[in-house]
C-alpha cells in the first residue's frame, strides 16, 4: 500500500505528462505483478465492490476523529472529497503496515460476510496502522469512489514502454469484464487471440468536434479547407443515445456501453436480433428508444437506464433498438483495419439479412455534394432527434480512442436562455471550498423559478469572482446550499429540452452548462418561463 | 456589560473610543496601531502609525514617508488614558498582538498569528485578557500542521533532487514572512539562494532594521541563468506563470502555503510541489492560543468564523463572530487570481525609485493573499 499511496502523491506532484509516465513506470517496475493488475483495474475504472456502506464508514470516521458530526460535515464541504476529509481528520497513526495493495483489497473483499461489529473493529485497526497519505487511498478503495487524475492512456503508455506491446493492443486487452484476481499480468502480456475472452469489446473510436466552440461557427469554406473534397467523406446523423458495442461470439451475446459497462440484461428486446447474427460479429452503434418506429429524445431512454425491472409497458411502448453504424468484427475476424467504406458494405449485408429490421437499424447515409448543402441538412438535426452530423473519412480504418483526422462530429449550436443565479453550492475536487455549482432561474411573472443546475462553463477567474459574490450576498443557508441575492445573469446553453413532472419548472434540460456570464444584463432582462416553454415546440 | 465596550468594530476598523485610536484600520484615520506590515493590516493614509521596531523599515518601504512611532514588545504607550502595548504574534518578523488596558479591563487583538516558533519571527506569547479578538484563517479541524522541521526536510530534499536532475528550483511564498522563513531554514550546503526583486527589497528593508538574514543574491537581467539554476529561487506569488519565471525553464516550482493541505486547493495552484507551510495557527494552535489567554469572551474576525465560533461555544467558550475586512469570511481559496491594481505609492520610499516600489502590487503580501474585487 505504501507504494500505491506514494504513486498517488507523486502523480499529484507533477503536471508534466512525461514525468507522470515515468512515475507510472517506476511503480510498475517495483510492485508485484498482482499489484500491477489491481492498479490497472483501479486506473481503468474498475472499482472494487463497496463492502461497508458509506454511512457506516462516515460514522466510524467521525468517532475516530473525535469531533461532532456537524463539524465533520462542514469539513467535508471545505475539502470536497470524503476519503480525504476522513484521512485529514483522524489522529496520527499508531503503527505501520507493510501489506501490499493486493492484500488490502483481499481483506476488503473478505468483509462482505462479516458482522457489523467485526467490520468496525477491522476498520478502526486499519486506520490506526496507516499514515495520512495511505489512509487517503485506502478510504478511496473502501468507499469505491476511485477517480484518478491520470488518464488511462498514460497508464497504457507506461505499460507499453515496459512490455514492448503496442498501446492499441494493450488498450484492447484491458477492455471488458476481467477481474484483477483472475486475470494475471502474465496473461496480459502474452500473445492473445480474440477467443481468449469472448465477451471482450474493442476500444471505441471517438470523434473530435470540427468546431472548437459553438460561438465560433465554421463557414462552409473553412470546412472545405479543413476536410477537403466532399467525396472523401461519409455523413450520418449524430444520434443522441447510448453508444454501444454489440457482440455475438460462440453462441453468446454481449452488449457493452461506452463506459465499459456490460448492459446485456438491460436491453432484452435486443436479444433476438443479436442471437440471429452470425457468430463472430461485433457491431458499433447507438441505442435509442423508439415509438411507432420513430427515435425518441434521450430522456425517454434515461428513465429506464436506472431501473432494475423493466415493465412490460416500457418494453411495449418505447422499446430500444440499435442504430448501427459500424462493423468491427466479421466471421470472427477483426476488420478494424478495413476502410470505412468496406466495413459499411459488410454492415449493410448483415442488416439486410436480419429477420429483425425493427431492432437492427442502419444509420442512414446523408447524401450531399457540397459542404453548403450538408450545412443546410444539419439545420434539420433537432427535428431528426439528432445532435448534429458525423463525418467519417471513407478510406479510414477504425481507430482506438479519440483521434483527430478521420472522424469528426459537427454538432448543432446549443439552445440558450439568459437566467439568474439563485442558489450556489460548493464544488468537489479541484473546486473544493469554492462555490462552483449553481442553480438558475427564469421569470414566471414576478417570481424566479429554478429550472437548471450547471457546474461548468466559467473560467477559473470567473469562478473566483462568482464565489466572492456568493460569500458576500448570501440570503439564507440550507445545509451546504446558499440562497443568493438574485443579481448575476448567465447565458445557459443546453442540447435539448423536454417536459418533466419531476421538476418544479415542468421542464428538464439535456446537458445544461454556462455559455457565458452576461455582465451586460440586469436580472430584469433574464428570460421567462414562457420563452423556455416555447422551445418545447408544442 | 452595560458600560461602553473598550473596543468596538466599526466600518473603519477596530476602534477604541476612549483612547481615540484604531487597530489595523482599512480607512484613513488619525491614529492607527498596526499589528504587522502586510497590506491588509497596514493601509496607507493614516495620520499617525504605531508599530513594532522590526516593522519600521518594511512599513516605510511599503507606505512611504509616514508618521511612524515604533516600540519594543511590552513597552507601554498611553493614548488618552488607555494603555497600549505590543506582544509577539509569531506571524512574521515584527508582527504583534495589541494589548489594550483601561481601568483594569484588558482586550487583546491578535492580528495574524501562529504558535510554532519559525526561527525568525519573535515567537508567539499568550497574553492574559478579558476579551480576545482572534483571527481564525485556518479554523477548521482539517488544518493540522506538521512541525516545520519536517516540511523543510521535504523542501531541502526536493531542492537537492532538482539539482541532480538539472532542474531549476523555484519556491514561492509571500515576500514578507514566508520568504524569510524559507530562507532561514534552507540547507545552504546545497547551493545559493537567489531572490526576485520584490523579495530582495523586503529583505533589504529587514536588514536595515538589523535583522540578520542568510545571504541572498538578487536576480538581475545579466545574471548567467546556468548559475541561478544550481541554486534555489525565492519568488513571490505574483511571479507565477510570468515570463520572468518561464526563463528558468526547465524548472520545478514549489508553493508554500497552509492551503496546500487540501488536494483540491493544491491542484488549483498547479504547482509541481505544494508544501504545507503556514504563518497562521492551525486548528489546535488556535484553540490552545485562545485557551491560554484565559479570556471571558473571544471574537473571531477572519477565516472560517461561523464554524469556528459555533465549535468554541460548544466546548465552553463565549465566542462571537465579527465581520472585518481582513480577508473574507471563509478564507482565501476564493481570492480572485487576476492581477491586482498597484498600491498607490506617491512618494519615494527610502531611495527606491517609484517605478520599482510599484512592483509591489497591492495584495501581493496579504498573508495568504486577500484581495478586494469589484464585480
Amino acid at each position: 500500500m505504501k507504494a500505491f499511496a506514494q504513486l498517488f502523491l507523486s502523480l499529484d506532484e507533477t503536471n508534466k505528462t512525461n514525468e507522470k509516465v515515468k512515475i507510472l513506470k517506476d511503480y510498475f517496475n517495483t510492485v508485484p505483478d498482482t499489484d500491477k493488475m489491481h492498479m490497472l483495474a483501479l486506473f481503468s475504472g474498475r472499482k472494487p465492490k463497496r463492502q461497508i456502506n458509506s454511512t457506516l464508514v462516515r460514522n466510524w470516521a467521525i468517532e475516530a476523529s473525535k469531533i461532532p458530526a456537524w463539524l465533520f460535515e462542514e469539513s467535508y464541504h471545505v475539502v470536497g472529497d470524503l476519503a480525504e476529509t476522513m484521512a485529514l481528520l483522524m489522529p496520527q497513526n499508531r503503527g505501520s503496515s507493510h501489506k501490499t495493495l493486493t492484500e488490502w483489497i483481499a481483506e476488503i473483499n473478505a468483509l462482505g460476510t462479516k458482522t457489523e461489529e467485526e467490520k468496525k473493529l477491522w476498520l478502526m485497526d486499519s486506520w490506526a496502522m496507516l499514515d495520512s497519505s495511505e489512509r487517503f487511498v485506502f478510504n478511496k478503495l473502501l468507499t469505491g469512489s476511485f477517480r484518478v487524475g491520470v488518464s488511462q492512456s498514460l497508464v497504457i503508455k507506461a505499460l507499453a514502454d515496459i512490455t514492448g506491446i503496442e498501446a492499441p493492443a494493450l488498450t484492447h486487452r484491458i477492455m471488458g469484464s476481467w477481474m484483477p484476481e483472475t486475470y494475471t499480468y502474465e496473461q496480459l502480456v502474452q500473445e492473445q487471440s480474440a477467443s481468449d475472452d469472448i465477451s471482450r469489446p474493442y476500444p471505441f473510436f471517438l470523434a473530435y468536434p470540427i468546431q472548437e466552440t459553438s460561438e465560433k461557427q465554421k463557414s462552409t469554406d473553412e470546412l472545405k479547407i479543413d476536410l477537403g473534397e466532399e467525396g472523401q467523406w461519409q455523413a450520418e446523423w449524430k444520434w443522441d443515445g447510448i453508444r454501444s458495442q454489440l457482440i455475438k461470439r460462440g453462441g453468446e451475446i454481449f452488449i457493452w456501453s461506452r463506459g465499459e459497462d456490460l448492459a446485456t440484461d438491460k436491453f432484452p428486446e435486443l436479444h433476438p436480433f443479436l442471437q440471429a447474427l452470425p457468430d463472430g460479429t461485433v457491431i458499433d452503434g447507438e441505442l435509442l428508444s423508439f415509438q411507432n418506429g420513430q427515435p425518441m429524445p434521450f430522456n425517454v431512454l434515461q428513465t429506464r437506464i436506472g431501473r432494475k425491472n423493466l415493465s412490460k409497458k416500457i418494453l411495449e411502448e418505447s422499446p430500444v433498438a440499435v442504430i448501427a453504424y459500424d462493423c468491427l468484427e466479421y466471421k470472427g475476424e477483426d476488420i478494424r483495419h478495413k476502410t470505412q467504406a468496406e466495413r459499411r458494405v459488410i454492415l449493410e449485408g448483415l442488416q439486410a439479412a436480419t429477420p429483425f429490421p425493427e431492432m437492427f437499424r442502419l444509420s442512414a447515409l446523408i447524401q450531399f455534394t457540397t459542404w453548403e448543402e450538408l450545412g443546410k441538412t444539419r439545420e434539420q438535426s433537432r427535428a431528426m432527434i439528432a445532435e448534429g452530423i458525423m463525418l467519417k473519412r471513407k478510406n479510414a480504418a477504425y481507430q482506438v480512442g479519440r483521434k483527430r483526422g478521420d472522424w469528426w462530429k459537427w454538432k448543432i449550436d446549443p439552445l440558450s436562455v439568459d437566467a439568474v443565479m439563485i442558489y450556489a453550492q460548493k464544488g468537489h475536487g479541484r473546486r473544493a471550498d469554492l462555490y462552483t455549482d449553481y442553480t438558475f432561474a427564469v421569470w414566471d411573472g414576478d417570481k424566479l423559478v429554478p429550472f437548471a443546475k450547471a457546474y461548468s462553463g466559467l473560467t477559473d477567474a470567473e469562478i473566483n469572482k462568482v464565489d466572492y459574490f456568493v460569500k458576500r450576498n448570501t440570503l439564507e443557508k440550507f445545509g451546504p446550499v446558499r440562497t443568493v441575492k438574485p443579481e448575476l445573469v448567465f447565458e445557459i446553453g443546453f442540447e435539448g429540452i423536454n417536459k418533466s413532472t419531476r421538476h418544479k419548472s415542468g421542464i428538464a434540460l439535456r446537458f445544461p452548462r454556462i455559455l457565458r456570464w452576461r455582465l451586460d444584463k440586469p436580472k430584469e432582462e433574464a428570460d421567462t418561463i414562457e420563452s423556455l416553454r416555447a422551445l418545447l415546440g408544442e | 456589560m452595560a458600560k461602553k465596550p473598550l473596543l468596538e468594530f466599526t466600518d473603519k476598523g477596530i476602534y477604541c473610543a476612549t483612547g481615540k485610536f484604531y487597530i489595523d484600520p482599512w480607512k484613513p484615520v488619525d491614529d492607527a496601531v498596526i499589528t504587522h506590515a502586510h497590506a491588509d493590516h497596514a493601509y496607507l493614509g493614516h495620520k499617525r502609525y504605531l508599530a513594532h521596531h522590526f516593522s519600521r523599515e518594511v512599513l516605510l518601504y511599503r507606505l512611504g514617508e509616514i508618521n511612524l512611532q515604533t516600540v519594543e514588545y511590552g513597552e507601554k504607550v498611553m493614548k488618552n488614558g488607555v494603555e497600549v502595548s505590543l506582544f509577539p504574534a509569531g506571524h512574521v518578523i515584527g508582527s504583534a498582538q495589541v494589548r489594550v488596558e483601561y481601568k483594569g479591563e484588558v482586550c487583546v487583538v491578535s492580528g495574524d498569528y501562529k504558535v510554532e516558533d519559525d526561527g525568525i519571527s519573535t515567537p508567539f506569547e499568550p497574553v492574559r485578557c478579558h476579551h480576545f479578538i482572534s483571527e481564525c484563517t485556518f479554523g477548521m479541524p482539517v488544518y493540522q500542521w506538521k512541525p516545520q522541521a519536517d516540511v523543510f526536510a521535504d523542501v531541502n530534499s526536493w531542492w537537492r533532487s532538482n539539482v541532480e536532475h538539472n532542474l531549476a528550483t523555484v519556491i514561492v511564498g509571500y515576500s514578507l514572512g514566508k520568504a524569510q522563513r524559507i530562507l532561514q531554514n534552507l540547507d545552504l550546503s546545497i547551493g545559493n539562494v537567489y531572490t526576485h526583486g520584490v523579495i530582495e527589497n523586503t529583505n533589504e528593508a529587514l536588514r536595515r532594521n538589523g535583522i540578520k538574514l542568510n545571504p541572498t543574491i538578487r536576480i538581475t537581467q545579466d545574471m548567467p541563468k546556468e548559475e541561478v539554476r544550481k541554486g534555489i529561487i525565492l519568488a513571490p506569488p505574483s511571479s507565477v506563470g510570468t515570463p520572468w519565471m518561464r526563463k528558468f525553464n526547465p524548472y520545478s516550482f514549489g508553493y508554500c502555503s497552509g492551503w496546500m493541505a487540501i488536494r483540491g486547493a493544491k491542484r488549483r495552484r498547479a504547482a509541481d510541489r505544494g508544501f504545507v507551510l503556514s504563518d497562521h495557527a492551525d486548528w489546535d494552535g488556535l484553540i490552545s492560543a485562545i485557551d491560554a489567554t484565559g479570556c471571558e469572551s473571544v471574537y473571531l474576525t477572519h477565516g472560517y468564523t461561523a464554524t469556528f465560533t459555533r465549535y468554541l461555544n460548544e466546548i465552553g467558550f463565549d465566542a462571537h463572530e465579527v465581520h472585518t475586512l481582513y480577508g473574507d469570511d471563509e478564507g482565501i481559496n476564493s481570492v480572485p487570481e487576476e492581477e491586482p491594481t498597484p498600491h498607490p505609492i506617491i512618494s519615494k520610499a527610502n531611495g527606491f525609485e517609484k517605478s520599482e516600489a510599484q512592483v509591489l502590487s497591492f495584495g501581493e503580501d496579504l498573508g495568504e493573499a486577500k484581495k478586494e474585487v469589484k464585480i
